[in-house]
């Protein structure tokens, strides 16, 4: 790929249980259909390890037995104990300990004891750094920001913890607030496919027809090559009819992204982190109608909010 | 704009080497030179920062059909934007606007009429008007524009084909009518299908208007490779030596230089296009005149070594780049396989690195095609072109 920067490759474990509709996991491995070629194969903890090794990223991830928060019963305690089995076959595998980090993932559904158990089962292996799994699945935010919480809390502080397939920018605020420092998703290039831009207010629809002659550009306040050279107007003609619309948007989606990080991480350096979230509440519920679920993260986080909501007791009286 | 002739070929030959000097470009381009094409004012997969990295001058040289902001921004919007250079962000780069851009503005010419010529947009079919074209045109503000042409396919009746050069003069005079710089940038459209009296009688009577230059269209729509130098040197004889030339239709080399011996400048051409979507990468050499290649070697793709397609597989582990010594960006930094690995999940990043080399690598051959005018070579650098196009073919037929 020619790329000389970090790098960071996971097991192909997601991908294939949500990608592939025949997928089947047992206590070997994955078995799945090629895609290429419908041929039956089979993804063991040790040729996941064997790839990510050959590839060479600096960060790999443990292959997990990884279900859906909406799966309820003895899957997930099932797939919590094997992900368990699992780390110790990728640690046996993983033949570059000194240059690559093998990440281990936190399972167990939105069950707090399965979650604990996990959580102490990988913190004895001593890894690297640490994944939250199996969240951003459909699971509604009061549970989702209650496993995060939960993990944080019980993961060793000088070790990374990188929350898989999050996500909106409201959910990397909530969840940078409750202690994670990594982060993955597939929606600001996704988004901007779909011709949806990330601005501090929120999400801007570029297809939306009053775009057509709006002048400005998409965001005042963002110095990407985007926001600097073309308007709204512009990209509007282009989103979802040409590839350059993606392409455009795409850049500046990340810029955003990229911005947003670098926000959060100096707020924090500097001592007025507080002051970032509510700024960016603001931005984004101007009227104070911040969700409850972020009220209550927050609060559990220890950052004050209360300037940004709107007071419960409001002049309908 | 000012366009200056600095080689003839001579000999009985039309090449011509020449300087165009736009305003808002700082070095001159030299031609003859290919337009690259655009969608709506950019190129359909190199984006704005990576158009850098492409030769320059002769990459900021843009074909822009104005058909393609039938749907938005409106006129006035762009207006108001402050016309196609600060739109797209390209202020350093020359826009040339014509509707046909022979990917998705076709010329259709039943549904032409006396109004207007008709094209075949996304949008559907649509009519323009001289009127319709001219607010365009003063909004996008290009460098150069050319007026409305009726291209017909070359099959077509000598009557049709005698009301399309009618039709086409009327159009050139009602755009010039409402033309705010009196013809100071444009380039008159030039037709006449497959006959030689009426591309004759069209040259002679768009080069009595006040244009600054040419645009010869009806080419590419039917008509044989060996009945195109004829018709071609029956414009060219009847247009002035010292102003510019443009055509459109001649997309692949050996079309190209069927222009260029003719005495054509500009070359709009949608090679570059159809190549990256087919995954296709340019290979054939370009320093013809010094080697002497009678016998092209077939490989083991079956390729013809003028391109490779990226999509074989036996480009899966091929670690080399494209073309060896190229400087453009994807051979500095890319291989074969990796492309072919972008080709075959599909990635959007596999066309951006072609449309890249192939844009370089047919800039290269409009490069060495000035290089062998200058050098007074032209008709040796065609002759040995073509033989070594055709050369694989004989030898294919050989060993059959």
């Amino acid at each position: 790929m020619n790329w000389k920067r970090a790098l960071l490759t996971d097991s192909g474990g997601f991908q294939m249980v949500s990608l592939l509709h025949l997928a089947d996991i047992t206590e070997k491995g994955v078995t799945f259909q090629s895609p290429v070629d419908g041929k039956r194969m089979l993804l063991t903890p040790e040729e996941s390890i064997q790839i990510q090794n050959k590839i060479g990223a600096d960060i790999i991830m443990a292959l997990d037995d990884v279900v859906k928060t909406t799966t309820i019963g003895p899957r997930v305690e099932e797939a919590m104990y094997r992900t368990l089995r699992w780390i110790d076959r990728c640690l046996a595998a993983h033949q570059k300990p000194a240059v690559q980090n093998l990440f281990g993932i936190v399972q167990g559904g939105l069950d707090p004891v399965l979650r604990d158990i996990c959580l102490r089962g990988l913190v004895e292996r001593n890894l690297p750094g640490y994944a939250i799994g199996g969240l951003s699945g459909g699971e509604d935010k009061d549970s989702f920001w209650r496993v995060v919480a939960q993990c944080t809390a019980a993961l060793p502080e000088d070790k990374p913890r990188y929350v898989m397939g999050v996500g909106y920018p409201l959910d990397i605020v909530v969840c940078s607030a409750l202690g994670a420092d990594m982060y993955d998703c597939v929606y600001p290039t996704r988004t901007a496919r779909f011709g949806t831009a990330l601005i501090p207010e929120g999400v801007l629809k570029l297809k939306h027809k009053v775009m057509a002659s709006d002048e400005r550009p998409i965001d005042p306040t963002c110095s990407c090559m985007v926001c600097k050279n073309y308007t709204r107007a512009y990209i509007h003609c282009l989103v979802t009819k040409d590839a350059m619309g993606s392409q455009l948007l795409s850049y500046h989606n990340l810029s955003y992204m990229m911005r947003l990080s670098r926000d959060l991480h100096t707020s924090i350096v500097e001592g007025r982190f507080p002051q970032f979230v509510q700024g960016f509440l603001r931005a984004q519920f101007p009227k104070g109608d911040v969700p409850k679920w972020v009220c209550n993260a927050m609060e559990v986080a220890g950052i004050d909010i209360s300037a940004c909501c709107a007071p419960l007791t409001s002049s309908q009286n | 704009m000012r366009f200056v002739v600095t080689k003839a070929c001579g000999g009985g030959g039309r090449a011509r080497a020449g300087s165009l000097y736009v305003g808002c470009c700082p070095t001159p381009i030299e031609t003859p030179c290919l337009l690259l094409s655009t969608r709506k004012g950019l190129p359909t997969f190199v984006s704005p920062d990576l158009l850098a990295s492409l030769p320059s001058p002769e990459s900021r040289l843009l074909h822009v059909s104005p058909l393609h902001f039938l749907e938005c921004p409106s006129p006035r919007t762009i207006s108001n934007i402050g016309g196609l250079h600060r739109m797209l962000g390209l202020h350093e780069c020359i826009f040339v606007a014509a509707p046909r851009d022979s990917i998705e503005s076709l010329p259709e010419s039943e549904g032409t009429n006396k109004l207007g010529p008709s094209f075949e947009t996304p949008c559907g079919r649509r009519l323009v008007k001289p009127k319709e074209y001219m607010d365009m045109i003063s909004s996008l503000k290009p460098n150069l524009w050319a007026s409305l042409a009726d291209e017909v396919p070359a099959w077509v009746s000598e009557k049709r084909n005698k009301t399309s050069v009618d039709r086409t003069l009327r159009w050139l005079d009602d755009c010039l009518a409402l033309d705010l710089e009196s013809g100071a940038n444009t380039l008159g459209a030039i037709v006449g299908g497959s006959c030689v009296e009426e591309r004759k009688r069209c040259a002679t009577e768009v080069a009595m208007r006040n244009v600054s230059g040419f645009w010869i269209g009806g080419f590419g729509l039917g008509e044989g490779m060996e009945e195109r130098p004829a018709l071609l040197n029956a414009v060219t004889d009847g247009l002035p030596e010292k102003k510019l030339r443009q055509i459109s239709g001649l997309t692949l080399p050996e079309e190209v230089l069927q222009g260029v011996a003719a005495g054509i400048d500009l070359f709009e051409s949608t090679y570059i296009y159809h190549l990256t979507l087919g995954g296709f990468a340019l290979t054939f050499p370009l320093d013809i005149v010094e080697r002497d290649i009678l016998h092209s070697q077939l490989s083991d793709t079956g390729s013809d070594c003028t391109k490779i397609n990226l999509r074989a597989t036996v480009y899966r582990k091929d670690t080399t780049p494209i073309v060896e010594n190229c400087s453009c960006f994807t051979c500095q930094n890319h291989t074969r396989a990796y492309i072919n690995h972008l080709l075959n999940v599909h990635e959007m990043l596999a066309q951006i690195l072609l449309e890249i080399h192939n844009t370089h690598h047919y800039l290269a051959f409009f490069h060495s095609i000035r290089k062998a005018i200058k050098g007074g070579k032209f008709d040796l650098f065609h002759q040995r072109f073509m033989e070594g196009r055709r050369a694989y073919v004989t030898s294919a037929v050989g060993c059959s």
